[in-house]
């Protein structure tokens, strides 16, 4: 899960950095240096950081609902337990998020009031549905696929905590994009009408895929600064490409048909070129008019009232044993 | 706070959320540390949110353990932890590296007494 393809452009104007501290900052970041939380920073860095980081966070809280829906009904105990445990990393992978945007300066419960409030964004591909089981395949295998693409490069990002956030994250999500090929291949390997639901599972998935890499490279707001910061070290199209080059001999392999009629593999590049993305539906499942949006939000913000007495208690119970012992010694 | 009417009705229609959000004290943070097998010392994984100690120990497990790869676990208020200051660390570490002597490769061995 990831958060790349929601830079939009941050309008609040940013004052003007020291010129010498800049250039010192570039040098370190030329160098391959690490930029920890109480080194200086330019304004814009900060910024960009915790947006890309607490949407990434975000990403990971909401991607528990589109999965969270086949719990009950997987088909085998085994599925079951592979779920949950996948559903358990990505609310693991939100706490580590959280934690590496926290130490930029901005608190946990500003980060879920953006949440909350609808003024963060998260990842335009769970507001997607999962329709059939064999969606849980087709998510496991495209969309966290698509998320190793991108979070593998994050693994070298130039601000520490976040760079090892995305190590601990990329060592749990292979084992996502496996167990969803897994299903995709049991689904393949199966019944006319398993085989079905596999190919219809890939037909809803693969566009919005393709979409998390975000805009082509020529709309990216925030691309250039972010290259050059190594925020991020590859641009979209680029992790677009790669994901193609990967995917589509995966889907060949599993005897389903890609729903492209322009996919094409380039004799002269060795590159798979895919047909044009409808990227009027990415704007407008982003501006919050996806399937699936109001109900992602409404389930959200249920969840966190729902909460609210379990945290309570235990602030109270916190601070009553801290007057206890006050009041023994 | 929301800023546009728009925004600030979505919220207030889903009214749950903001009555519950503001009345919440934020939570301590702490620093976890993990020891990942014996001989090796524990090593800081990063940070999580807790009310006490025990809510903390357990956090830390579900969060930084999930694939068994622990034997021991640390935490500790981070609000404990005294940092040196980064903007310092000229004045801080200037002597390491200047005594270039407390390194064995200043000292010359003469190849007859062999490998020291």
């Amino acid at each position: 899960m990831y958060a790349q393809s929601l830079n939009a452009k941050d309008l609040t104007p940013v004052a003007a950095e020291d010129a010498t501290k800049l250039a010192v900052f570039q040098a370190r970041i030329d160098a391959e240096e690490k930029i920890e939380p109480n080194d200086w920073m330019p304004e814009q860095y900060r910024r960009t950081l915790i947006r890309q980081i607490s949407q990434h966070a975000h990403s990971e809280v909401i991607g528990m609902q589109p999965e969270g829906n086949w719990v009950t009904r997987a088909p085998t105990l085994k599925r079951k337990a592979q779920l949950i445990a996948k559903i358990q990393d990505e609310a693991g992978h939100g706490l580590y998020l959280y934690s590496a945007a926290e130490t930029l300066g901005v608190s946990r419960e500003e980060l879920y009031e953006q949440l909350l409030s609808g003024r963060a964004k998260y990842s335009s591909i769970f507001n997607y549905a999962t329709l059939n089981y064999a969606d849980m395949g087709a998510v496991g295998w495209l969309v966290d696929g698509a998320a190793i693409m991108n979070q593998i490069p994050l693994c070298r990002c130039s601000y520490g905590p976040y760079a090892r956030a995305m190590i601990l994250i990329c060592k749990e999500e292979s084992f996502h994009q496996r167990q969803g090929y897994d299903i995709m291949l049991a689904m393949c390997r199966g019944t006319p009408e398993q085989r079905a639901m596999a190919q219809d599972a890939l037909n809803r998935f693969w566009w919005p895929s393709l979409m998390m890499f975000g805009p082509h490279d020529s709309n990216s707001t925030h691309s250039e600064l972010s290259l050059r910061w190594k925020i991020k070290r590859f641009s979209n199209d680029g992790l677009r490409q790669k994901f193609l080059d990967a995917t589509v001999p995966q889907a060949h392999y599993l005897g389903l048909s890609i729903p492209d009629p322009d996919l094409r593999l380039n004799g002269a590049t060795g590159h798979w070129e895919h047909g044009p993305i409808d990227w009027d539906e990415f704007a407008r499942v982003l501006a919050g008019d996806g399937p699936c949006n109001r109900q992602r939000m409404k389930h959200r913000r249920q969840s966190e009232a729902d909460g609210s007495w379990v945290r309570e208690a235990a602030a109270d119970y916190a601070a009553k044993h801290r007057r206890a012992a006050e009041r023994a010694a | 706070m929301p800023q546009n009417t728009g925004e600030r009705q979505s919220v207030l229609l889903n009214g749950l959320f903001e009555e519950a959000h503001m009345a919440e004290p934020p939570s301590p943070l702490w620093e976890v540390f993990i020891r990942p097998r014996n001989g090796l010392a524990h090593r800081h994984v990063g940070s999580l949110h807790a009310h006490d100690a025990e809510m903390a120990l357990q956090a830390a497990r579900d969060v930084y353990t999930r694939r068994g790869e622990t034997l021991s676990i640390w935490v500790v208020p981070s609000s404990a932890v005294i940092a040196s200051d980064p903007g310092e660390k000229d004045m801080m570490f200037e002597p390491t590296a200047t005594k270039i002597y407390r390194h064995p490769t200043f000292y010359e061995v003469p190849d007859e007494v062999g490998h020291m």
